[in-house]
């Protein structure tokens, strides 16, 4: 007899999602846990309301774009693969993994990587643009927004001057 | 088995509406009397309150095998250089909690390289705060992982608490199996017949209570009645508790609150004083224990359709509460179970009344046998069957000393200082979210004070600028 978890979740896999990812082998197993607790309907996939039942993610303002993030286009399932890709976005960068492997692929969590999972999140129509509208958004379903529309023009008109 | 033969038996008799009740008697009676002398060895002292030390050898034996399976698996994850898995010291989120302002300030003064003399209301930057915080709680959140059970830190050789523990040696699969034959083939047997004998002491003795002629005597009766029948129910669960404090045990006219992890609570509480229960009737088994309660003393049952009016129930508990002569209520106004890391938002209800809180604080021991219902998974019978499978069920009460409604207080300030006091005491986490969330979704006007705390923040800025 093992334990539950690990018998759903080989080790190859668990190899090679350490390979891409970099996290260590605790830390995967710890999120294949959270990952299956959170997968209510027991199929090895998460959709949009699994992410939703959460809910101090419900309550975030940019809540419905981070769950946006772990979906690639056009899908609305996603697997421990794809879950563990876009987590592994927010590794500390280890200064000791650059010498690593010069000719690889860049890892995941590298500053560029980070800041272009940042600009995905701002970037709606996936045009590699931000455009005036889609910054407004962001600001957009505050209160009182007859108030603060007018300010708000100000502010993103500034920001976005290099447009 | 003699405990069969005797239950088959007392369906023989024809059961007409009006003796039913006394066939019902005679027949348990005769049961309980086989299946007593069986076990009067375990359940006699039971009754009396009395204690070999039995229990507590068992717990010392059971301690020291669980450090020993750690060590081996221990030694099993060195083998191969892997750390061993443990939820709660390896931790996944590196930095703590810091306030919205705090925050962004610090990520806009760590972007920028001009001087800041001006601060800028709103910089593209700040999505980086909202996006942490959301990885964050998509990791790890609060809230849902009070709604399952609690991970444990070490194995405690019961498959059902295995999610992640590896290098299982043949040695551990052994005793394992082991302790599987020593649960199912003796444990469970035994405490099933136990939990019989209780329940149906239960019906028989309050139905018996019932006909006596109101006064002190049917009073002491029935509450003795009560307490031996909760207490063998105890042992049939195996449950080792440590009462704290018993000198603040709830009184006459007053409520008792506690927080809620399973079932089992009422059983605790119930078996060292004496309360009267709230519940929703229920059909079935419970119903028929239901009635028969209520006629040795006065319970407050509320039909299915009462229990959505809540002036109702508000009017009926008033009532109870202000006849000095009837007993402490009690109430769980968690309103679910929780897995006994947190305590979870107060319904205000039972704190609008005005009586004298009595607040009780529960903290069971997970090691030994982990008592939360997870009602979205388990049902009552599959429930009571992994109770009586564990090891034991360990835990601590606590009676915190009484507290009543300040002047200035509102009902659900006071809700969150007993509240407060309860986590405390029980070294639970004090939580503001409420239980229901375990199968509603959350409401968006919360959603909307995120908002507000971040505009303020943006307009604020922007204000002091203009009028400089």
């Amino acid at each position: 007899m093992g334990s539950r978890a690990s018998t759903l979740l080989r080790d190859e896999e668990l190899e090679e999602i350490k390979k891409e990812t970099g996290f260590s082998h605790s830390q995967i197993t710890r999120l294949y846990s959270r990952f299956t607790s959170l997968d209510k309907g027991e199929n090895g996939t998460l959709s949009r309301e699994d992410f939703q039942r959460i809910p101090e993610l419900a309550i975030n303002p940019l809540g419905d774009r981070i769950i946006n993030a772990f979906f690639p286009e056009g899908e609305d399932q996603v697997n421990f693969r794809g879950f563990m890709r876009t987590l592994a976005h927010f590794r500390p960068i280890e200064d000791n993994e650059k010498s690593k492997d010069v000719n690889g692929p860049e890892p995941l969590n590298s500053r560029s990587n980070k800041l272009h999972f940042a600009f995905r999140l701002y970037d709606l129509d996936k045009d590699e643009k931000i455009s005036r509208d889609e910054l407004l958004q962001v600001c957009r379903g505050a209160p009182g927004e007859l108030v603060l529309g007018l300010c708000l023009l100000i502010i993103v008109g500034r920001n976005c001057s290099f447009l | 088995m003699l405990l069969l033969k005797t239950y088959r038996a007392s369906f023989i008799f024809r059961v007409h509406p009006f003796c039913g009740d006394l066939a019902f008697a005679a027949a348990s009676c005769g049961r309980v009397f086989l299946s007593f002398s069986s076990q009067a060895f375990y359940s006699v002292p039971a009754i009396f309150g009395v204690s070999f030390g039995i229990r507590k050898l068992y717990m010392k034996t059971l301690l020291k095998i669980f450090a020993w399976a750690t060590l081996r698996m221990e030694r099993g994850a060195k083998e191969k250089n892997h750390q061993l898995y443990k939820p709660y010291t390896n931790g996944i989120i590196a930095k703590d909690p810091t306030s919205l302002e705090e925050e962004i300030k610090e990520i806009r003064r760590s972007g920028s390289s001009k001087a800041l003399d001006n601060t800028p209301e709103f910089e593209l930057s700040d999505i980086f705060y909202f996006c942490r915080k959301g990885m964050e709680t998509i990791m790890d959140d609060e809230v849902t992982k009070r709604f399952s059970a609690e991970e444990l830190e070490s194995w405690n050789l019961l498959s059902r608490t295995n999610y992640n523990f590896q290098y299982i040696s043949l040695r551990l699969t052994v005793l394992w199996g082991l302790g599987v034959l020593i649960r199912y083939c003796f444990l469970l047997p035994l405490r099933i017949a136990l939990a019989f004998t209780g329940i149906s002491l239960l019906v028989v003795g309050t139905t018996v209570v019932g006909y006596l002629p109101n006064g002190r005597f049917k009073e002491f009766m029935s509450k003795h009645v009560h307490l031996m029948c909760y207490r063998i129910c105890v042992r049939a669960l195996t449950a080792i508790i440590t009462y704290h404090d018993r000198e603040n045990r709830p009184r006459n006219g007053g409520i008792c609150v506690a927080n809620h992890t399973s079932p089992i609570d009422v059983i605790i509480l119930a078996s060292d004083g004496y309360y009267a229960m709230v519940g929703q009737v229920h059909g079935g088994l419970m119903g028929v224990i239901q009635r028969a309660m209520v006629k040795a003393c006065p319970h407050v049952w509320f039909e299915r359709s009462e229990v959505k009016d809540r002036h109702l129930v508000a009017k009926r508990l008033t009532e109870h509460v202000q006849d000095k002569s009837k007993l402490p209520i009690l109430i769980f106004p968690e309103g679910t179970c929780i897995n006994n890391t947190s305590v979870m938002m107060f319904k205000k209800g039972s704190f609008e009344i005005g009586a004298t809180v009595y607040p009780v604080a529960i903290k069971y021991d997970p090691q030994f046998g982990d008592a939360f219902w997870n009602s979205s998974k388990y049902g009552m019978v599959t429930y009571l069957l992994r109770m009586m499978t564990s090891w034991a069920i360990v835990c601590s009460v606590w009676y915190l000393p009484p507290m009543t409604r300040e002047a200035d207080e509102d009902a659900v300030q006071f809700a969150n200082r007993v509240k407060s006091a309860i986590a405390r005491q029980g070294g639970l986490v004090d939580l503001l979210w409420d239980g229901g969330l375990k199968r509603e979704k959350v409401k968006d006007t919360f959603k909307e004070e995120q908002q507000k705390l971040y505009s303020k923040m943006i307009v604020g800025n922007h204000e002091d600028r203009s009028r400089s």
